[in-house]
């Protein structure tokens, strides 16, 4: 019973490791303060899942999941193009609410508050992921790759020009540089990470609905950013694991679950507030919260 | 190389540049003076695409660029240095530097597949321009932890590495130690005598005459004389109004 509790962590330590590290590649390293993450993480949940019941196989629910969370980041980076800071904040948010709506109102696509129930387990290669722990090993797998590539994007010169865009973007433009494109890049792969980490959510809890992709489910990956620290991958893959496992003994406390809720977001917050104070870069930031 | 005509930049009421004409002929180091707020700044934000002029036309290399994007024309050959540091701060030195020599970085597949290398050919042009300023043990510096000077001097060298026809520099040597403004000289006059073509904007008199091949004077947005450094200092509108003589 515990081994499966544990798995079942470690599961959602995978997913918030890719949608971290996602969310990371555009605000850490390009500076962009995309606060509508979590809309790109129900886009990629919902085509996963509509595709799936609709008898595609997984492999191809999983990367449309991927792909159609990348079209709407380069749709968004459009009318975002020339905002900045608490104005970019403010516009992501605004698409986030917007793709909550569409989730919740649409009903003859997405059945609405009734969500989409009966998600099929990912199936590869005629193996079925239909365990927790062939989940967990699936999960492990895919953010490792998403760890490696997102690593060797933000290494590469390519990495470089997007730092260059978060320190300064007017120097980045004066050199020459496609501010516009590159922008548009970092937030399309960013929500193709994210796209594919909501797909493998959609295929592990085995029902969505739109109450699983709100502004309060953003908090803790936001949290995880922040706290790990700007522009740094290691440190954000700790702080998953470290901001996933740190509410859960109060389960064990026999705190009611009216209690525990709550609690959690309280107790990120307070991580939050002490880490901004005497850690601002977090725990591994290149750069200084601003 | 460079023409200005009949330019014109009014925020509401302010004239900031009002009128404004002049050319810098190629392969030479030209000067734009004047007192503070007489729209030399302006002039260069117009030219390098960051500001959009009321009217008045821009031409480069016999193209015209007014109203262009700063990006088609930092690729069309000019490179600019800002009067304030605008270096990557969080960026290593010689990352601000191999940022400046191509455009290659910004292709994402190619860059995803290791196809575009920092190679040693790249490496070595760093190190020889870091070498020439003295700043070679900074290579793996963040620039946020350099002196004031040396962020100046490293902003310089990336204006320089850009690829370019035409440089323009927003006081160059603000702020930096006499030895050091002689240095700067120096390389100013070196690129000029490799055909490079130069203007600047310096308050340092000094330096700017030393310099300068042609000297532009403006007040309130326009232009009030141009001529040799030589005219110039002699020039008595010029001496009231910039001097104060």
């Amino acid at each position: 019973m515990i081994s499966a509790y544990f798995v079942h962590l470690l599961i959602l330590i995978g997913i918030y490791i890719i949608l971290a590290i996602s969310l990371q590649l555009a605000v850490g390293f390009t500076g962009l303060l995309n606060l509508g993450h979590i809309a790109f993480y129900c886009v990629g949940a919902y085509t996963s899942a509509l595709l799936a019941l609709a008898g595609f196989p997984f492999w191809f629910a999983f990367l449309s999941a991927g792909i159609m969370a990348m079209l709407f980041g380069f749709l968004l980076s459009i009318p975002t193009n020339k905002l900045k800071g608490d104005y970019l904040a403010l516009a992501t948010l605004g698409f986030s609410f917007v793709i909550y709506a569409v989730a919740l109102n649409w009903t003859s696509l997405t059945r609405g508050p009734l969500g989409l129930p009966g998600i099929p387990r990912p199936s590869l290669l005629g193996f079925t992921f239909s365990n927790n722990f062939s989940f967990l090993l699936l999960t492990f797998v895919i953010a490792l790759i998403s760890y490696l590539l997102i690593k060797k994007i933000v290494a590469s010169p390519f990495g470089k020009v997007l730092e260059a865009v978060r320190d300064d973007e007017l120097a980045t433009k004066v050199l020459g540089k496609n501010t516009f494109k590159i922008k548009s890049y970092a937030l399309g792969i960013s929500a193709f990470f994210a796209g594919i980490a909501g797909s493998l959510y959609a295929h592990y809890i085995t029902f969505i609905d739109p109450s699983s992709f709100t502004l309060l489910q953003l908090i803790p990956v936001l949290c995880i950013v922040i706290i790990g620290g700007l522009a740094s991958l290691k440190g954000t893959v700790i702080a998953a694991i470290i901001l996933v496992l740190l509410p859960e003994p109060l389960r064990f406390i026999g705190f009611p679950s009216s209690i525990v809720g709550p609690a959690r977001q309280i107790i990120y917050a307070l991580l939050l507030l002490l880490i901004l104070i005497y850690k601002p870069k977090g725990f591994s930031g290149k750069v200084e919260l601003e | 190389m460079l023409r200005i005509k009949d330019l014109k930049k009014h925020f509401g009421g302010v004239k900031a540049v009002d009128g404004c004409e002049f050319e810098v002929r190629p392969k030479t180091i030209t000067a734009l003076i004047g007192p503070n707020g007489a729209g030399k700044s302006t002039v260069f934000n117009l030219a390098s695409g960051i500001m959009k002029p009321d009217s008045g036309k821009i031409i480069f290399d016999n193209k015209n660029i007014t109203n262009l994007r700063p990006v088609r024309i930092s690729n069309l050959g000019i490179s600019r240095l800002f009067q304030q540091t605008k270096l990557f701060s969080n960026l290593t030195v010689k990352e601000n530097l191999l940022l400046a020599l191509d455009n290659e970085d910004t292709k994402f597949w190619k860059n995803l597949f290791g196809l575009n290398k920092i190679t040693r050919e790249k490496e070595g042009k760093i190190k020889e321009m870091l070498k020439l300023i003295g700043l070679e043990k900074f290579e793996n510096i963040l620039t946020r932890d350099l002196s004031y000077g040396q962020k100046r001097l490293i902003e310089l060298l990336r204006t320089i590495l850009n690829p370019h026809k035409f440089l323009m520099l927003d006081e160059p040597v603000a702020g930096v130690t006499p030895k050091l403004r002689e240095e700067i000289a120096k390389v100013l006059l070196k690129l000029k005598q490799q055909g490079e073509t130069i203007l600047l904007i310096e308050h340092d008199m000094g330096f700017t005459l030393g310099i300068a091949d042609e000297v532009i004077v403006m007040e309130k947005g326009k232009v009030i004389a141009q001529g040799k450094p030589d005219e110039i200092k002699n020039n008595p509108e010029v001496l009231e109004a910039y001097l104060g003589e």
